[in-house]
């Protein structure tokens, strides 16, 4: 039996007065791809900022490719990691955001080279010649040299997610990456995922509101109500024949409104 | 002499003789190429600080943000007037002595910087969190993010208040006058005193102000195009 990739261990989120994650646990195995859903406000897209390192956790341990993400140890003792710890760390994660966040004065070919060539201190031209692959992968090869805002939103988040692939992360990170495009792009952008799940053995995790999809590509769903998993399970079973009544209720407002299941 | 009696006394002359202005005129443009000369190295100098400064403000430690907010309080709270007396009158005193022109830009440069501090933090802090969250998500260290991504989109955002203040800066250089730096308001003053003519002089230098204002403008204007090349359009 192997090893769990990440083991999130009784995790707590606060902001201020309001608990986002309320003693959370989960693991993921290696190769695993993971739908999470529920409603907005149910602490989903927080666990993939908190695996990014985009917050912080205010209680709790999460273990990330055999190592505590925000601790060391210290003389036998588990203490907050500093910031070049989290650097290191940083190495097996890459994450694809809603909004793209796509470097505006940057081409698309500069977009994709930057952080090798900064992080890794991989050669200009080794770094171009892998980007080109991935942007050839992602169908946009033609696009190298267009700068983002010249890009349909369907086109920069396929830049985006070659942007994170060329990191080679052993874990990805997908937070509602349709949600921000026009309904006819979202396949586009769905079709690059579906071809990565098939080609690669990443762990992935998905942040959705595109119920379809995260059927047909999730080896498991999570369910999210008010920070804790409701329900878990193989994506028939949650879809088809979900146990709890708040998941019921859930996937039918989400049907109601016009989602796919 | 009297003042009056200066002055009617030119005037007579005046009347008598004409005026040899091409050596007047001359007089007042080697105050313009002193006023140049501040306008470039206060403006330098107020660049390399105001970005000091307001990264500074930024900083993660609060014994520079410290540092620099009072810098930016002090400079921006006080009178031109009075930092330049301080940079040339009081400086000696500690063993500083500075010729009028060092004493010129160091009063200016910090003056003006210390407005620019504030347009380049506001500029800085413009760049949404999602760029700095992509940076984060690629793993680039806080220099890096800086320096490759939220620097140079925050630049094209700062210009426009740059080149207001480099105008402010050229219109200010006229205080050194003060501490007997031939600038041109001065040698437009000088000029006004021998030949008692008030309006060829200050013609002159209203026409030169102007011009090197509006060059100015045209310079902002050109850098602006090109450090937003590509930035226009949507933002991302």
């Amino acid at each position: 039996m192997p090893e769990p990739i990440i083991r999130i261990d009784n995790i707590v989120k606060r902001y201020g007065p309001l608990t986002v994650l309320d003693g959370l646990s989960m693991e993921v195995m290696p190769g695993e791809k993971l739908a999470l859903i529920g409603p907005s406000g149910s602490g989903k897209t927080t666990i993939l900022r908190i695996l990014m390192t985009l917050e912080t956790i205010s209680d709790g341990f999460i273990q990330v490719d055999g190592e505590q993400l925000y601790h060391v140890k210290k003389n036998g003792q588990l203490v907050p990691a500093d910031e070049r710890h989290l650097h290191k760390m940083r190495e097996k994660i890459g994450m694809v955001f809603q909004h793209f966040n796509l470097f505006p004065h940057k081409c698309v070919l500069d977009n994709v080279t930057l952080a090798p060539i900064l992080t890794k201190g991989m050669p200009r031209a080794a770094a171009e010649k892998r980007a080109m692959e991935l942007l050839d992968m992602v169908g946009l090869a033609d696009k190298a040299k267009s700068m983002p805002a010249q890009l349909s939103g369907g086109q920069k988040q396929r830049v985006a997610i070659a942007r994170a692939l060329a990191l080679s992360p052993k874990i990805m990170l997908f937070d509602e990456v349709t949600s921000a495009l026009d309904p006819e792009l979202v396949e586009e952008v769905l079709n690059v995922m579906r071809k990565l799940a098939a080609e690669t053995d990443m762990t992935m995790l998905l942040v959705t509101h595109e119920m379809g999809f995260a059927h047909d590509f999730a080896d498991r769903v999570l369910f999210f109500d008010r920070g804790k998993i409701v329900e878990e399970g193989k994506p028939e079973d949650i879809f088809r024949h979900p146990k709890q009544e708040r998941t019921q209720t859930f996937l039918r407002k989400i049907i109601a409104a016009g989602h796919r299941v | 002499m009297g003042r009056a009696a200066h002055y009617a006394e030119n005037s007579e002359r005046n009347n008598e003789t004409m005026i040899d202005w091409s050596g007047y005129i001359g007089l007042i443009l080697e105050g313009a190429w002193v006023t140049v000369q501040l306008t470039l190295m206060g403006s330098a100098l107020a660049v390399v600080v105001a970005f000091a400064a307001g990264l500074g403000r930024l900083s993660r430690f609060m014994a520079v943000r410290a540092l620099a907010t009072t810098y930016i309080e002090f400079f921006r709270g006080t009178s031109i007037f009075v930092q330049l007396f301080w940079a040339y009158f009081v400086l000696p005193f500690a063993g500083i002595t500075l010729t009028p022109l060092q004493a010129g830009v160091l009063a200016l440069g910090l003056n003006v910087g210390a407005y620019g501090a504030e347009v380049v933090r506001g500029a800085v802090k413009a760049i949404g969190r999602e760029q700095r969250e992509a940076c984060i998500a690629l793993n680039l260290s806080r220099y890096q993010a800086m320096r490759h991504i939220i620097l140079p989109q925050a630049l094209p955002l700062m210009l426009p208040t740059f080149g207001n203040n480099a105008i402010e800066l050229l219109k200010g250089t006229a205080v050194v006058s003060l501490i007997s730096l031939t600038d041109m308001t001065f040698q437009a003053q000088v000029v006004r005193a021998q030949t008692g003519n008030t309006l060829i002089p200050f013609a002159t230098i209203l026409v030169l102000y102007f011009v090197m204002a509006w060059l100015i403008s045209l310079g902002m204007r050109w850098l602006e195009r090109r450090v937003s090349r590509g930035l226009d359009g949507l933002r991302v």
